[in-house]
């Protein structure tokens, strides 16, 4: 097949030889189906073997290939180079507003965290705590609907690396990790939203957020985080609200 | 050297070993868990499952069937007893994870819905769109994080498991992120690292799949399992080889050859259905060794259709209309429209066969424990006995949480009734399995990783694809014991780097790929017959060309040899067979009639005094002699 080739700019880091990051150029062949992600393994495999980045499933669902490219962050599974002008260098770099390990690898766990914190999973009414497993919940498809996008997220990042926001205040709880508090706070499902409220509402919740939407631009999955974030707004305030004429 | 002590390890944080830590802090929350995984787990493979998950909901099914399906899926190398505990819990897994949140797809009104899967006679495939793996593994990982007693060791990779007198002890890691290692004491561990796909140069499958927990439990002299059996999905994406879930078809998606034709009616699954009227175990519905098989014949008679990436047969699913594909399938228009160019909704799809998934693995008992004390083993990585030769899609996904809680609790159990192990010659021990893995910096090799990989993946193609031949696997299994001799020489171009040295682990991971790969092809060359994904073309007058029961209804072990460099030790063990006898695998009409045939034969009481659930044609009688 005929091929073409595209020079690719590539942050280099190695935290123990390197004093600071620097790039590096590849001339990589390509053709009409090559991803960003395919590439890269080719730099791998024949220039560069000690080049580093996550990758696993090829297909946009693993979300481990998270990264900047041209400046704007997204998969490099789901990036082709079709998509960019082969007269000019693509530049690739790590995620943007987390700490760079090393080359194209940043370190996620300040998100992991947020994650782990909102209490991301069912916590059930009393009545359906001991729910036998002969039945399910009974659940449309239009309740499904209240949710269903907001459960798509696959952690990959790409919405803290472009969120202002988590930029200049890393306390941030940030896009994904307030998408999900809000995904089980409206599953039919769950009676935990006051133990999330808490979160949501804090200092570093959802009010942090100015709603600039740059989370749902570069989202390679469509969850809209952004959306979620002013409906868990609205959660909130009609929480303080119920608060201040019902004290506990 | 850092040192951590746990009671259950559990390596591997997919879909079994998530379900597995979260059975261990349920049935005890004073027990630790260390939760091992060389990637986040949510990046874990389970993560790329489409279709679904099997489990009996409808009235018109029964676990009678379930089993059936499954035991004849597999050309009768299951066992038995394990395939009916499977069956017998499916449907509560499903719906513990439907509790746990889990967004199955559901009806109107309410209920979950099933969708039709390849070999399985009446739908029962639980799904999330296309998207049930996803689904599922985000559910588990979300639902862990509410134990406190789960410690999660993200991005740490298993050097190689610790061993005294005969009992497995606790593994040495390697801590990716921080770049040193760390030693954990266990009074038990669970192997739960999926499958090996990586061994193969086309396949499905993400890039971390490549062996890891089965060849640490060959090295500790844990066999292998049924390892020639590797499944070839029929519908992977021209080109990239991502997976197309059977789901297309279980939708109603067809399959055509360059004609036009529906060419899975010449291969003994037809007569053809009416399009867009899927029919349960006909046509595009059968099992995927028979569709696979049918493939590599249509190419053989120059019918598939030549593509600038290879050839390719048609998955069309035109008929089924841009609404119902967007809600059923959307991930599959997706990723055919950003990786093949083509909307399922106005183009056919070019797919042809591609590896997906390895039946074989750390052979275990029906309770996932292993030969070796203190060592317990789920999910791909494990055959603990259900898939035999040829695992029936939405099987595998729900064997991981059905395997996942009994690994976890067997693995509780065992571990409450021991005590550490004696740290000082362990942790020498731990100390040892770094030497030697870090050896590999300060070599002065030549060869490369990735040119090695490229080698042994083509290679498996060549000689252990859908076909199989004496003499292009003994091409092979050469051709892998000269790797193994060049593997030896590996260059690693950093040898500074401790942090995120991917180059380092590549070639590590690479040595386990390689072994797994050398067990799959010995397994092969032995096996002197057909059965289920094991398709051989020669023998005296193409006599392995057939299922022989007489020689061959049995389990492969491939045992690591004395001194590991040589070829892979090869023994048989017994199938479990409890009632229902092997007879010919048929589908399509030819199984209809079978079943008549069955019926009658209930009828004739002295008949089924005799042979209970025998079902018919010839081959039959004469395969019962050997059980």
């Amino acid at each position: 097949m005929a091929e073409k080739t595209m020079k690719i700019s590539v942050l280099r880091y190695r935290p123990e030889t390197d004093t600071e990051p620097h790039f590096q150029d590849f001339d990589v062949p390509f053709h009409h189906e090559t991803s960003l992600l395919e590439a890269l393994n080719y730099i791998k495999d024949f220039l560069a073997p000690d080049l580093s980045f996550r990758w696993s499933c090829r297909m946009a669902v693993c979300g481990s290939c998270g990264m900047m490219i041209n400046g704007v962050p997204g998969l490099a599974c789901q990036t082709f180079l079709r998509d960019y002008d082969e007269t000019k260098t693509l530049k690739v770099e790590p995620l943007a507003n987390f700490p760079i390990e090393r080359d194209l690898v940043v370190d996620i766990s300040d998100m992991i965290e947020k994650i782990e914190r909102i209490k991301p999973y069912i916590i059930p009414s009393e009545k359906d705590a001991h729910k036998p497993l002969t039945e399910s919940y009974i659940q449309t498809p239009q309740q499904m609907e209240l949710y269903r996008q907001f459960a798509m997220c696959i952690n990959c990042g790409c919405c803290y690396a472009a969120c202002p926001q988590y930029k200049i205040n890393p306390e941030f709880i940030g896009p994904a990790a307030l998408t999900l508090a809000y995904r089980y706070n409206v599953d039919t499902r769950d009676a935990g939203a006051k133990e999330r409220l808490a979160h949501m509402s804090a200092e570093e919740g959802v009010w942090s957020c100015t709603f600039v939407g740059a989370c749902s631009k570069v989202c390679p999955k469509g969850v809209d985080p952004a959306s979620a974030i002013q409906l868990g707004k609205k959660q909130s305030a009609i929480d303080y609200v119920i608060k201040m004429f019902k004290p506990e | 050297m850092d040192i951590v002590k746990t009671d259950v390890a559990i390596v591997g944080a997919g879909g079994t070993g998530l379900r597995a830590a979260i059975a261990v802090a349920e049935l005890d929350p004073t027990v630790k868990i260390a939760l091992i995984s060389k990637v986040y787990p949510m990046r874990s493979h389970t993560v790329a499952a489409e279709g679904g998950a099997a489990g009996v909901v409808r009235d018109d099914d029964s676990l009678q069937k379930h089993f059936e399906d499954t035991v004849a899926g597999g050309d009768w190398l299951c066992e038995q007893d394990v395939v009916d505990y499977f069956v017998a819990n499916t449907t509560k897994e499903l719906y513990q994870l439907e509790h746990w949140g889990c967004p199955w797809s559901r009806k109107p009104t309410g209920e979950v819905n099933v969708r039709r899967f390849g070999g399985m006679k009446v739908p029962r495939t639980w799904f999330a769109a296309d998207r049930s793996g996803f689904h599922m593994l985000h559910t588990l990982f979300q639902t862990s994080v509410k134990y406190p007693s789960i410690q999660r060791f993200d991005e740490h990779f298993v050097f190689d498991l610790l061993e005294e007198d005969g009992q497995i002890r606790g593994v040495v890691t390697y801590d990716i992120q921080n770049g040193v290692c760390r030693t954990i004491l266990a009074k038990s561990v669970i192997i739960a690292t999926g499958g090996a796909g990586r061994a193969y140069s086309f396949n499905t499958n993400g890039g971390i799949v490549t062996g890891d927990g089965m060849a640490l439990a060959y090295r500790h002299g844990v066999p292998l399992r049924d390892m020639e059996f590797v499944q070839y999905h029929p519908t992977g994406l021209l080109g990239c080889g991502l997976l197309m879930t059977e789901g297309c078809r279980g939708e109603g998606g067809i399959l055509v050859n360059k004609e036009g034709y529906r060419y899975l009616q010449d291969y003994g699954l037809g007569p053809e259905t009416p399009v867009g009227h899927p029919k349960n175990k006909y046509m595009e519905l059968g099992p995927r060794d028979k569709v696979s098989q049918a493939f590599w014949n249509e190419q053989k008679k120059g019918r598939t259709i030549k593509m600038p990436l290879g050839d390719a047969v048609y998955l069309d699913m035109r008929h089924l209309g841009a609404a119902y594909l967007e809600e059923r399938l959307p991930l599959i228009c997706e990723l055919a429209k950003a990786y093949a160019g083509v909307d399922p909704a106005k183009d056919p799809v070019p797919v042809r066969p591609v590896v997906h998934y390895t039946m074989g693995g750390i052979e275990t008992d029906g309770k996932t424990a292993t030969r070796k004390p203190g060592l317990y083993a789920a999910g791909e990585c494990a055959s603990v006995g259900i898939h035999g030769a040829n695992r029936l899609g939405s099987n595998s996904l729900v064997e991981t949480i059905v395997f996942g809680k009994v690994a976890g609790e067997e693995a509780a159990k065992f571990a409450k009734t021991q005590e550490y192990g004696n740290e000082e010659y362990l942790v020498k021990q731990a100390e040892e399995a770094v030497r030697k893995a870090t050896e590999l910096f300060n070599g002065n090799g030549t060869e490369s990783v990735s040119r090695i990989r490229h080698e042994m993946g083509d290679s498996m193609e060549e000689g252990v694809g859908i076909y199989r031949e004496e003499e292009s696997m003994q091409k092979t299994i050469d051709v892998l014991t000269g790797l193994k001799e060049r593997y030896r020489n590996i260059k690693i171009n950093d040898t500074q780097g401790r942090v995120f040295n991917t180059e380092f682990l590549n070639a590590i991971e690479l040595g386990y790929t390689l072994q797994v790969a050398e067990c799959m092809a010995h397994s092969a060359i032995n096996r002197k017959e057909s059965r289920g994904s094991h398709q051989r073309l020669d023998g005296p007058d193409g006599a392995y060309r057939n299922r022989d029961d007489k020689n061959f209804l049995k389990h492969t072990l491939a045992f690591i040899s004395e001194n590991g460099a040589a070829a892979p030790r090869i023994e048989y063990s017994d199938v479990k067979i409890t009632r229902f006898q092997p007879a010919q695998r048929v589908y399509g009409a030819a199984a209809e009639e079978a079943e008549k045939n069955k019926a009658q034969a209930a009828q004739a009481p002295e008949q089924t005094q005799e042979q209970p659930q025998v079902a018919a044609g010839a081959e039959a009688a004469a395969n019962q002699e050997d059980k």
